[in-house]
């Protein structure tokens, strides 16, 4: 049986807005490694997006870009995690990236079983790629663990981190954090504050010139 | 009428847009090839999801196909058929001389931090295992940076997947 279209933007959303927020960084990283890690990172996470929102369209009867760059703000299905901006924010960045990728190996082990033959294999293909990017975090959680404001950007994301899974992903996630206290998660619907500005410049060209081809 | 073998041969000389040496056979990116009816069919398993090599390899597969007179269909297999453990012998020898790390062997279960921080990988240029790992990320998402300690030289060792 097929996955909801629905559920699919929402995943394909998340991962196109990180690609974004995480592309910000290149060129401005605090050393070199993070320019190359980063910049590495959010064209995976835009790759994934992208067959996504392949398997989408074919079934929605669009297509990839018009999904990624067409919609009005509204329509999108993001998580409030990936949308916010944290640049200049090297603490907050790390913290996201650490719960994100968490949240997402729960979701994509979900995904893997979920019964829609087409995504369960796209899913075993990301979580593959994703591996790497949990090591990254790892490498980075082990660093900063004891840095006051990674500790605070842990439990200030942490309702967000949430919102990223539906309810009964939840506990999966929560496992994963016993440190973090229990509490209410920022669901998907509302958009952060930052969106509109992120939604503005990366549907730019798209709408200035439409249908353009590279 | 082309034959399959045919085929073969000719996408075993579209060079990987990124890496020349290699072809797309030796990296084992196709997976099967069809033909029924003056069509051809190439089963084209990507490497990572976010290469922008991916189009370049889909386009040069169809031209190739076209040039031999019949009709091309790519189907772009999007799943986890395609490991690096299918680059071919050949291939990992060509990268090797290169000077690109080919990639380990896949072990059962994730690969982790502490295998590749410790674990043993060789330098492509004087093949010392005294090697660290610099970034888990490179210039491409296929490839991480390592640097050799006995020959000083930072090389770039295949993410295995």
């Amino acid at each position: 049986m097929n996955l909801a279209s629905d559920q699919l933007l929402e995943i394909a959303d998340d991962e196109l807005i990180l690609g974004w927020r995480d592309s910000e960084w290149t060129g401005i990283a605090p050393f070199l490694e993070e320019d190359v890690a980063f910049s590495s990172i959010a064209q995976n996470e835009i790759g994934h997006a992208r067959a996504l929102y392949e398997i989408a369209a074919q079934r929605l009867e669009t297509d990839a870009d018009a999904l990624a760059f067409d919609r009005s703000p509204e329509e999108y299905r993001s998580s409030q995690l990936v949308e916010l901006r944290f640049v200049p924010d090297w603490a907050r960045t790390i913290a996201r990236r650490i719960l994100y990728e968490a949240a997402d190996a729960v979701r994509l082990q979900w995904l893997e079983g979920c019964g829609d033959g087409e995504v369960e294999g796209l899913a075993a293909k990301i979580e593959l790629e994703e591996r790497y990017h949990r090591m990254h975090a790892e490498m980075w959680a082990e660093r900063l663990a004891e840095a006051p404001e990674y500790r605070e950007a842990l439990a200030e994301l942490w309702p967000h981190a949430l919102g990223v899974l539906p309810a009964e992903l939840r506990p999966g996630l929560a496992e994963r954090f016993p440190e973090l206290p229990s509490s209410e998660p920022v669901d998907r619907g509302e958009h952060a504050d930052e969106w509109p500005a992120l939604w503005e410049e990366m549907t730019m060209v798209r709408r200035v010139a439409p249908g353009a081809t590279w | 009428m082309v034959s399959a073998e045919q085929v073969w041969e000719a996408l075993a000389e579209i060079p990987d847009p990124e890496i020349p040496v290699v072809s797309l056979v030796d990296l084992g990116v196709v997976r099967d090839v069809r033909i029924s009816d003056g069509t051809v069919r190439v089963e084209f398993t990507p490497t990572f999801l976010g290469c922008p090599a991916l189009e370049v390899m889909r386009d040069r597969m169809a031209q190739r196909i076209e040039e031999l007179g019949a009709e091309p269909v790519i189907e772009v297999v999007r799943d986890d058929s395609w490991s690096t453990d299918r680059i071919t012998p050949a291939g990992r020898e060509k990268l090797r001389a290169a000077g690109f790390a080919p990639p380990a062997p896949r072990e059962a279960g994730e690969p982790t931090l502490l295998q590749l921080q410790r674990g043993s990988f060789r330098c492509p240029y004087c093949g010392s295992t005294d090697t660290g790992l610099e970034n888990l990320f490179g210039p491409t998402p296929c490839r991480s940076i390592r640097y050799c300690r006995s020959c000083r030289q930072p090389f770039e060792q295949f993410k295995t997947i």
